[in-house]
């Protein structure tokens, strides 16, 4: 790690407790070098997270950190955010807490476009459980709780986003690290809501059970599967089953939900509101 | 001269009002009955004054962000009904352990489950106390007419914020819906108590630190520069997770200590026609109306009977049940809109020292005077 990217972590805390070959350690890098790159105040930073694995991350950042109950980083976010608008909020949150029991609340927090910017760890899999199956666990895959293989179809995080009002959504691997780093700075950077879905090996619980090999191996085949959205556009569906599409799918600019609530505090303080 | 200020208040109006006037600018809620009131008016009163309101998605959200937003410096509520206050106990035992204040209405409906949206009853005395899992402390105030509700909104929030705990405030559907004539308090007439913050002058803040050695630690919020960590964890004085047994024995006994050393503060209860009472009353919330009516009934009749209201229901106020003792009381009737939830209470308070019986309606009508009437002469033939 570099000197200066050392004054973002909260030294005594480490070593972490992720498994060894885990990709966690390889996004929350890139999230801390985004903010490196851009420059932000480290003291305007709030960090937030729910429950696994991924979730223990702000515990080793140096920031305001909170860390919440399972699924409900971006409910205590949306109160952080509002109460506070000027502090630049990153909740970073895993497949199962985000898209399973915190499911309702990114929908609804993409979906009022509140300037908060999502940060999955998507490994597949429940990983602190050891092992179930979660929402994004590809179909057909083993999980302790699928011993015959998962028949549930897995969720499409960045289309699910989309289509709530998320206004910048993108898709990144712990694989691609430049290009992560460079989408997470233009998420950091976007004013709405952001989702960067980022694909991730669980080495212990995913790859061992699915017998995936080394954690060089399970990289090796992220690369393999990885085309760019670019590319995927210009391919028929039938060709995408088993790809990883990468790169920025969505970017608008649409009112932020903070500064529309601003704008109802002023008609509210002009009185036109029904008194 | 002060100004007065006399209007026609519903019960759910005047919790906003006294919100507002404790300092409330955060609201986070979601529609139930018999609250909803609660979240209407201050959606349109908050953004006056500054402050805050949100219709989040769920239950569970809108105590997510009340929390969130009372970690970032506001002070926050959010309001509800049974079904919903089930829903937001995770995380109210979230906001117990990490010692976030805010303020949750709970406005009593018939339950179990849906149960009786519309109809009243007091059966969630228990819930409050232990709704959320694991060993925790809770301060639970019931009032039993629109002026109080306002009062207590205003003390729910300066306990939650001096003890840095939840506070439910445990209305029922009776009073919340009831129109009454208030007379406000004047403003500057108010005690506004605020949560202790961080000295300047410290360096190296431990947010879990008891620095003043009275169980309460000071509290830096998101973005005063102080960077801190928060977590649902069993947590050390640094605020970082631990399952060393001693840190854990030390902070959940710093967490029920922070409460039972201070029962003289935030106890509080009212004795009527007591003077020579051989019969008590024990009640509280909209109940305590009908069971008034009663003993004013009886008082002329000459039966010696008093009332014994309930303004903290947690912590259980074992004090006043022991002053009882001192006295020429023999027996306790104990009036609630529910099964018997504070009966057992009072009979574990009471250790025999009493006859005790319990007057129990569940059945989404109210207790009625003459229904406590009747039950204090069936009690008497008992004697």
């Amino acid at each position: 790690m570099r000197k200066e990217l050392e004054k973002y972590f909260r030294k005594d805390k480490l070593p972490h407790i992720w498994c060894p070959g885990c990709g966690h350690g390889i996004i929350t890098g890139a999230v801390i070098r985004a903010i490196d790159n851009l420059k932000l105040e480290q003291n305007k930073i709030c960090i937030v997270s729910g429950i696994g694995c991924s979730s223990r991350a702000p515990g080793y950042l140096n920031f305001n950190t909170l860390h919440t109950t399972h699924g409900r980083a971006l409910a205590f976010a949306t109160g952080i955010k509002m109460a506070n608008p000027e502090l630049k909020i990153i909740v970073l949150t895993g497949d199962g807490d985000c898209s399973a029991i915190g499911g309702n609340h990114f929908i609804h927090a993409a979906r009022r476009n509140i300037d908060i910017t999502t940060v999955v760890f998507n490994n597949s899999i429940y990983g602190m459980t050891s092992g179930q199956y979660s929402p994004m666990t590809p179909k057909g895959a083993f999980a302790t709780t699928a011993p015959y293989g998962n028949i549930d179809r897995n969720f499409d995080l960045c289309k699910l986003a989309q289509a709530a009002g998320a206004t910048y959504v993108a898709r990144g691997t712990v694989y691609h690290v430049p290009q992560l780093i460079k989408l997470m700075e233009k998420a950091l950077k976007h004013k709405g809501f952001s989702l960067i879905d980022v694909v991730d090996i669980c080495p212990t619980y995913f790859g061992r059970r699915n017998k995936m090999g080394s954690p060089v191996v399970m990289m090796e085949k992220i690369r393999e599967m990885s085309i760019t959205a670019r590319t995927a556009a210009k391919l028929p569906p039938e060709e995408l089953s088993e790809k990883i599409v990468i790169g920025e799918f969505y970017e608008e600019q649409a009112p932020e939900y903070t500064e529309e609530y601003a704008k109802v505090m002023k008609k509210a303080q002009g009185g036109k509101l029904n008194e | 001269m002060l100004s007065r200020k006399i209007m026609l208040m519903q019960g759910n109006e005047a919790c906003v009002e006294g919100a507002l006037a404790a300092g409330m600018r955060f609201f986070a809620g979601y529609p139930i009955t018999p609250s909803t009131e609660i979240a209407e008016i201050a959606a349109e009163r908050l953004p006056k004054v500054g402050g805050k309101f949100i219709q989040m998605e769920d239950e569970l959200a809108s105590m997510g962000a009340v929390v969130g937003a009372s970690l970032a410096g506001l002070k926050a509520m959010t309001a509800t009904s049974g079904p919903g206050f089930s829903l937001k106990q995770e995380n109210i035992g979230f906001a117990c352990l990490t010692e976030v204040p805010c303020v949750v209405v709970n406005v009593q409906r018939g339950g179990p489950s849906t149960g009786l949206p519309t109809l009243p009853a007091q059966g969630d005395v228990m819930q409050t106390r232990w709704g959320t899992h694991g060993d925790h402390p809770i301060i639970v105030i019931s009032p039993s007419s629109v002026r109080e509700v306002y009062d207590m909104t205003i003390r729910a929030f300066n306990l939650s914020e001096k003890y840095r705990v939840p506070c439910i405030l445990l209305m029922d559907e009776v009073v919340a819906h009831m129109r009454e004539r208030v007379e406000l308090p004047d403003k500057s007439s108010i005690d506004i108590i605020n949560r202790k913050k961080v000295a300047s002058t410290l360096s190296d803040y431990k947010p879990y630190m008891d620095y003043d050695s009275d169980g309460i630690p000071p509290m830096a919020n998101f973005g005063d520069g102080i960077p801190f960590h928060v977590t649902g964890l069993i947590h050390d004085i640094s605020g970082f997770p631990s399952t060393n047994p001693k840190v854990t024995e030390d902070l959940i006994n710093r967490l029920m200590n922070k409460i039972n050393n201070n029962i003289g503060d935030i106890i509080e209860y009212e004795k009527l026609y007591m003077e020579d009472a051989e019969t008590v009353i024990v009640t509280f919330g909209c109940t305590a109306r009908s069971v008034l009516s009663a003993i004013r009934v009886l008082r002329q009749e000459g039966l010696k009977i008093g009332m014994l209201r309930l303004k903290t229901i947690w912590p259980f106020a074992h004090i006043a049940i022991k002053e009882l003792m001192q006295s020429s009381v023999n027996t306790l009737i104990v009036a609630e809109m529910n099964y018997g939830q504070l009966l057992e209470t009072v009979k574990a308070s009471a250790e025999g020292a009493f006859r005790i019986y319990g007057l129990n309606k569940y059945n989404g009508e109210l207790i009625t005077p003459q229904e406590v009437i009747d039950k204090v002469r069936e009690v008497a033939e008992y004697a």
